[in-house]
């Protein structure tokens, strides 16, 4: 039985849709990831499951329960609110152990639990610090403390690292998972960046306009999108729209503006249709051990940008196919430079192949 | 034109320094941004530049000049803070030309900056737009046009990037370079995500409590930081304590424990020096280990980002590192217990004196 499960959510505020009809299941000591844009419905959500909200319409049951008429304080699940609501006048640790206290735990048992979380958000040297004397990361951090010594069984965190450093944020996104993991709870996790979705989640829940764009392993959400916009918003992509021209057992070949043909292993068009074909600028390889097989194109290196790590190049093929590569630096004296000739490849398996959108590709895909 | 130079400024805040002797030189049309954990002071180093505060001590340069005494209007200045600004009750067009309008300029030397300034950030068809009727984005592109109207040659870029979606920083990151390459401006960015300055910057800065750690172009900072800090700062790092058991002319050789040994480019070391050796998971070659720098070890868990994966890998010595690689579905995958063997070419293991204060606190961001 999954824990929390979400039958037809709907909610309107005024003409806006903000959840449409949205399904959900998630298991006991399930990590998911909410992941989505601004404004795509992922804290309407959140405050639905804690009972903040109340929907137009569906049902929410947690531990098989019907929970729609149950007051939040009543569900096993603590929500977390993006700015953080410390009590001013108590220091870290009272505010950390003011959820287990008001349940009537025992003494030993409060000072357990909270030191533990305290460690775990390293902040145990600040226990007596109150919540003006710190930073705003830190802040953050008694927050989630706090949540996670709340006992319930259920964490509800919206953008819990949203305040933090990034290079901090990377550190604290491994520990809450094991946190999560260590003491059994379920967590679902809100958030806009699809890399701590990605590195922190057991599933993903992709949202897009307030409906479900696609559910599915980080694997699954990174390399088969179920659409334009999912290929788009997580890891990028390099789209090229052309038609399908012919299509067997193997796959099928998608003949692009410019005369360039690209091969794909999907055959779930029709010849004729008109495509986009997406792939990640990580599967496009630069200088190929090989150069046989499909989808190989001669080209220069147009510019190239060194992200720490990773370098990402802008090649051009032939009269202007503009093509995004991304890859591991591991010898930083052998890099490609612009102006530098290339070849590029990429597989056929590695390519995802939908149909050209009603509203025109860059409809999908524009983020700003 | 602007040079900005400071030498030796301190800012204090009780008994916080918050700018702690700062000496910096940011070349003309230069793009540098600074970076360090909250805290540090780079949000004091830049508000010290743009005049909204005074340093207690030293001097800012800019162009030769000091400006200690000219106030923030006279110091041709755009900046442009994390907080979008903009007056919620006037549109585009009117937010970008508040500034020359306040100062008095008439409508027919003002339509065209402003038109100008439209057209660079490509909102032309929005300008009787209000704000909420815009993207946080767009907002911002429009606070940055705002910003440059008034003729400013210096852009001063406090976290301009941080109230936006991931996915939108990104892309507007590089609108941000193209836009100060364009107009041939200098720019002080600041922001706390080093990849964000890493893909923009010419140089970038490394702050810490109140200190520069260091200063250099992204790829010298990646590839040959100068301190532990900025190892672990910038990118990622796999530490390792060490005995320094061999030196000849241009390579050591460190004792890592349980009979490890790894060999490196020399620096300043000598002979039975405690040193922290560090190289990145990305120089760790997984597939086809070379010869020498051999390490083997035990694989604790894989971890997925997208398509890269990260290998963690116990060491004899008890110590776990990591090493990444591209998930090429046409390589071999690894499995938990399994045993992997990795190298890591000399040319890519840094070697550092260990620190005074324990390595746990050289590198603590906070």
């Amino acid at each position: 039985m999954p824990l929390v499960k979400l039958v037809n959510i709907t909610k309107k505020f005024g003409e806006i849709i903000a959840l449409d009809n949205i399904e959900l299941s998630i298991e006991d000591g399930e990590y998911l990831c909410v992941l989505g844009q601004t404004g795509a419905g992922k804290t309407t959500l959140l405050r639905t499951i804690a009972g903040l909200i109340r929907p137009d319409g569906g049902e929410i049951f947690i531990e098989g329960e019907l929970v729609n008429d149950v007051p939040p304080e009543e569900r096993d699940a603590v929500y977390m609110f993006q700015h953080f609501a410390l009590f001013p006048h108590m220091n870290v640790w009272d505010n950390v152990s003011f959820g287990p206290s008001i349940k009537n735990w025992d003494n030993e048992q409060v000072k357990t639990i909270s030191s533990e979380v305290l460690e775990m958000v390293r902040l145990s040297d600040r226990q007596d610090a109150f919540p003006s004397e710190l930073s705003g990361g830190m802040q953050q951090r008694v927050a989630l403390a706090r949540g996670i010594a709340s006992g319930a069984k259920i964490l509800l965190l919206d953008e819990p690292l949203g305040a933090l450093d990034a290079r901090l944020r990377v550190d604290l996104r491994r520990q809450l998972r094991r946190l999560v993991k260590d003491q059994k709870l379920t967590a679902v996790h809100v958030t806009h960046d699809q890399e701590e979705a990605l590195m922190t989640a057991d599933r993903i829940m992709v949202l897009r306009k307030g409906k479900v764009e696609q559910v599915g392993l980080p694997s699954e959400i990174y390399s088969s999108p179920k659409s334009i916009f999912v290929a788009s918003f997580v890891g990028n992509a390099n789209f090229f729209e052309g038609n399908v021209i012919e299509m067997d057992n193997s796959g099928s070949t998608i003949w692009i503006r410019g005369d360039y043909q690209i091969r794909v292993s999907q055959t779930d068009r029709k010849v004729g249709d008109k495509v986009v074909v997406a792939v990640k600028p990580t599967d496009v390889i630069i200088n190929p051990d090989s150069h046989k097989g499909k989808n190989v194109f001669s080209g220069m290196v147009d510019s190239s940008t060194f992200v720490g790590g990773s370098m990402k190049y802008k090649v051009i093929v032939g009269d202007g196919m503009v093509i995004f590569s991304e890859a591991l630096v591991s010898n930083i004296q052998e890099l490609p430079r612009p102006g530098q000739e290339v070849t590029v490849s990429f597989h056929p398996a590695r390519c995802c192949l939908f149909e050209y959108p009603e509203a025109g590709l860059l409809k999908e895909i524009e983020a700003i | 034109m602007p040079e900005v130079k400071l030498v030796n400024v301190s800012k204090r805040y009780g008994r916080i320094k918050a700018n702690d002797g700062i000496n910096l030189t940011i070349k003309d049309k230069e793009y540098v941004s600074v970076i360090g954990p909250s805290g540090c002071g780079k949000t004091t180093l830049i508000r010290n530049i743009a005049g909204i505060i005074h340093p207690d001590e030293g001097e800012i340069f800019i162009d030769e000049e000091s400006v200690s005494n000219v106030p923030i209007e006279d110091r041709r200045i755009g900046y442009v803070f994390q907080n979008i600004a903009l007056f919620p009750h006037m549109n585009i067009w009117d937010n970008i030309t508040y500034g020359p309008h306040v100062r008095g300029l008439p409508q027919q030397q003002t339509r065209p900056l402003a038109l100008e300034m439209l057209d660079m950030i490509k909102i032309a068809a929005r300008s009787e737009a209000y704000p909420h009727e815009l993207s946080g984005g767009t907002q911002q592109k429009t606070a940055v046009a705002r910003a440059l109207i008034s003729d400013a040659r210096l852009l001063l870029l406090d976290e301009p990037l941080g109230a936006l979606d991931v996915k939108v920083r990104t892309e507007l990151r590089y609108e941000l370079r193209r836009l100060v390459k364009d107009l041939r401006l200098t720019a002080l960015h600041v922001t706390h995500d080093q990849e964000e300055a890493m893909s923009i910057s010419d140089r970038v800065v490394v702050m810490k409590k109140g200190r520069i750690v260091e200063a250099g172009t992204p790829v010298s900072l990646y590839t040959r930081p100068q301190h532990t800090f900025t190892a672990n700062f910038v990118g990622e790092a796999n530490f390792l304590k060490g005995i320094v058991v061999e030196t000849t002319a241009d390579t050591s050789v460190v004792d890592i424990g349980s009979g490890v040994q790894l060999r490196a480019n020399r620096g300043k070391e000598t002979v039975d020096e405690r040193v922290i050796v560090v190289f990145r998971p990305e120089f760790a070659v997984l597939d086809k280990p070379i010869e020498v720098n051999r390490l083997s070890g035990k694989v604790m868990d894989v971890l997925y980002s997208g398509s890269i994966i990260r290998v963690m890998i116990k060491l004899p010595n008890d110590e776990t590192i990591a090493a990444k690689r591209i998930a090429s579905f046409d390589k071999p995958m690894y499995d938990v217990s399994e045993s992997v063997t990795i190298s890591v070419s000399p040319d890519n293991v840094l070697v550092y004196p260990y620190p005074e204060e324990g390595l746990k606190k050289a590198l603590a961001l906070e």
